[in-house]
């Protein structure tokens, strides 16, 4: 008898589910819909997939990309331009010239940037009391004499970045393979510039000028955020 | 060598106007594009967090001040931001990503060869196209496809150089100094910001690398790399 009652109770309860029912009054009055921009289909106002419409970015066969466009301004290693090109009209053209042509005789990048060089040294062998002629740029730490090392700026103007390996703009073990962020290319290049073969020639020292470092870091800045790697702006 | 005419023209210039004009790295650096919407400010390629990925960042039109300026700042549509990459050693570009703003996303293509090198380009619209959201101060939006991650939006300018002592450096204004020690040395960058173009790309898309370049300079040693600038180019 028992075990009749616990059955009827049982089937009592079972039965009752199947009027249980859920109610779509969750949403308040709104109407909850499954269209948005990355579900993979075109719905809604859409005029293609996920794209279109009133709701998601424009599709690309919608965006107007025709016409001719006209190289304005180019950059490869840091600095070379404003460093070495010396004068308006020198910058404005290397700006405007591409990379594998600048070491046509029509330009004459090279002997431009080693004649800026030079009168850079010009400056403080004036100020040292020495003759402008009997000082002048030094072959650096990298081996390069005047010629190949403005050669390699004004002709070869790219960034180099190794795919496999560490990047570093020069940090005595990597040389060349990239820029990070954190790189001092502005010491890097002084000391380039300044250095001679040891890369302490004017670094302040011995009395002479401090040309080898511009005494500034990186500051409050932080370079371990990952993609996009740059920080937010500053407030 | 005899003393130029050009430093004595520098020497004897305003700091107000050689700080309009001689500005590093590439930041506002010739007068036919300071201040304009095709004005790069710096360049940066590095490998990424993956190391089988490399990361290209274009920063433009630098020196924004923090707060309205860098609000207000707007990439400009007819400007076409191209990445070239060098694969064969010779200097030319074999690749390029190429960005352009529309309504208020940016817009990638590539990496793929491209119609046509050097001065001129067109979009490459037939090859892999993507597209980011340009982000604001404070919505931040990144995009992922294929490897492949994107931005665009204001950032914070990575590059620091005490620049208005380098104009008096070579102006021959602070002899024999020079530079600053660094207790005395200021960062103009520092409270900067910049408009900044952010891709980040398989190497696998990106073809093996040349020859280091530095290798026919006779230094030693440097693991293949390629050769990559970048270029703003205006419609016509």
């Amino acid at each position: 008898m028992k075990t009749y009652i616990l059955k009827t109770i049982f089937i009592a309860f079972c039965t009752s589910l199947l009027f249980v029912q859920c109610v779509d009054d969750d949403d308040n009055g709104n109407v909850i819909e499954q269209i948005n921009c990355n579900d993979g289909i075109q719905n809604g106002d859409e005029t293609g997939v996920d794209c279109g419409g009133t709701a998601c970015t424009p599709c690309l066969t919608d965006l107007d990309f025709s016409g001719t466009f006209v190289q304005e301004d180019i950059m490869g290693r840091p600095g070379i331009n404003t460093f070495f090109s010396g004068s308006d009209l020198v910058k404005n053209n290397f700006n405007t010239t591409v990379v594998s042509e600048r070491g046509s005789p029509n330009f004459d990048f090279q002997g431009t940037f080693e004649a800026t060089l030079e009168a850079y040294h010009d400056i403080y062998a004036e100020s040292m009391g020495m003759d402008p002629a009997e000082l002048n740029y030094e072959t650096n730490i990298l081996g390069l004499n005047a010629q190949s090392f403005t050669s390699i700026l004004a002709e070869f103007d790219a960034l180099q970045v190794a795919p496999n390996g560490s990047t570093s703009y020069y940090d005595g073990t990597n040389i060349l393979t990239g820029r990070n962020l954190s790189d001092d290319v502005i010491d890097i290049s002084l000391v380039l510039m300044f250095g001679g073969t040891t890369g302490t020639r004017f670094d302040g020292t011995n009395d002479t000028p401090q040309l080898t470092s511009d005494g500034v870091g990186p500051g409050s800045r932080d370079f371990t955020i990952g993609f996009p790697y740059l920080e937010l702006p500053n407030q | 060598m005899k003393k130029t005419k050009l430093f004595a023209v520098i020497g004897g210039m305003s700091l107000a106007i050689l700080s309009v004009f001689l500005i590093a790295a590439d930041h506002i650096d010739a007068p036919d594009v300071a201040g304009t919407t095709a004005d790069i400010a710096d360049f940066y390629a590095f490998e990424g967090d993956d190391p089988s990925k490399t990361v290209f960042i274009a920063t433009l039109q630098g020196l924004l001040a923090p707060g309205t300026v860098t609000d207000n700042a707007q990439f400009d549509e007819d400007v076409l931001v191209e990445f070239n990459i060098d694969n064969s050693g010779d200097f030319v570009e074999d690749l390029v990503i190429q960005a352009i703003k529309r309504g208020d996303s940016m817009y990638f293509f590539g990496p793929i060869a491209p119609t046509e090198t050097g001065i001129n380009s067109i979009v490459e619209t037939v090859a892999e196209q993507n597209s980011v959201k340009i982000s604001t101060s404070t919505d931040v939006e990144t995009s992922s496809n294929n490897g492949m991650n994107f931005f665009a939006g204001p950032r914070r300018d990575a590059f620091y150089f005490d620049f208005n002592r380098f104009n008096l450096v070579i102006g021959g204004e602070v002899t024999p100094d020079g530079f600053l020690p660094p207790a005395e040395a200021e960062d103009f960058f520092h409270d900067l910001n910049v408009l900044a173009v952010v891709v980040e790309v398989p190497n696998s898309m990106l073809g093996s690398a040349p020859a280091h370049i530095g290798g026919s300079f006779g230094i030693g040693g440097l693991p293949p790399s390629y050769n990559v600038w970048v270029t703003l180019k205006r419609k016509q």
